[in-house]
């Protein structure tokens, strides 16, 4: 597959594309995405959609949990200043 | 406690990319760090890229995080990943030309030891709602660290002007 180096100005493709930069020699190279990348990336996409609903649904039930208790506890007669020293 | 920071190697996009990659990198340090400042292509607030070690693929990195959104805390983990899951940069959605900053800290690279590392990311978003993440990340790799690479998510690009900066450490 060719490589450009971007060094030299070479037009980039406006397909996606991938930037490596030797540690060693400082040359940096750009090239499109294969085919198995692209994939992956796709994949990617439905793997961090699924962690970031689950990450969401953590937050809402803590948040939900936190407002229940706060009721429960104003039922039972504590202020608001009473209840929010609690998670102080 | 490590007491000098050499500049590796960096990278300031010119323009969009899928991925960035320093390869080849010496073995003559104690430990890595690796800063950048990104901002995606994503039209909605907040978006993702991962990070791979050694080109590796399989299933051998996990997490443990914690996650504030400015109004709420949580806390989750993942294991059996093929990649790191270094969330929550800046993107399109967010304050116009802003960048989210990110810090990732492997100690003991070298090590033929698995390699846990600290993430550091934030979304920068001047509105309510803005994301900030710590992450307890493993690589499970008895091989020196040689390579890093971070990736986005489907179509998502590192937008131009995003930069990344690969820090080796010394302890002496």
């Amino acid at each position: 597959m060719a490589l450009f180096n971007l060094k030299k100005g070479t037009t980039m493709t406006e397909a996606p594309t991938a930037v490596e930069v030797n540690c060693e020699t400082g040359e940096v190279t750009t090239r499109p995405l294969t085919a198995e990348e692209i994939a992956a990336n796709e994949a990617a996409a439905a793997q961090t959609a699924a962690n970031r609903a689950a990450a969401e649904a953590e937050a809402a039930a803590v948040a939900a949990a936190k407002e229940s208790a706060q009721a429960k506890l104003a039922a039972l007669g504590l202020s608001a200043d009473e209840i929010a020293a609690l998670s102080k | 406690m490590a007491n000098t920071y050499t500049l590796i190697s960096s990278q300031t996009l010119a323009s969009t990319a899928a991925s960035v990659t320093f390869s080849t990198i010496p073995s003559t340090y104690t430990d890595l760090c690796l800063k950048a400042s990104i901002r995606t292509n994503d039209a909605s607030t907040s978006s993702y890229f991962r990070m791979t070690i050694n080109g590796d693929s399989g299933t051998n990195y996990g997490n443990r995080r914690l996650t504030g959104t400015g109004s709420a805390a949580s806390s989750g983990n993942n294991s059996g990943q093929v990649w790191i899951n270094a969330v929550y940069v800046a993107s399109n959605g967010d304050t116009a030309n802003t960048f989210g900053s990110t810090e990732i800290y492997i100690p003991s690279y070298n090590s033929t030891a698995s390699k846990p590392m600290n993430i550091f990311t934030t979304e920068e978003n001047n509105a309510t709602a803005s994301n900030i993440q710590l992450q307890a990340g493993l690589y499970i790799g008895t091989s020196a660290i040689t390579s890093t690479t971070l990736l986005n998510v489907g179509s998502t690009l590192f937008l131009a002007g995003s930069s990344f900066y690969l820090y080796g450490i010394k302890n002496s």
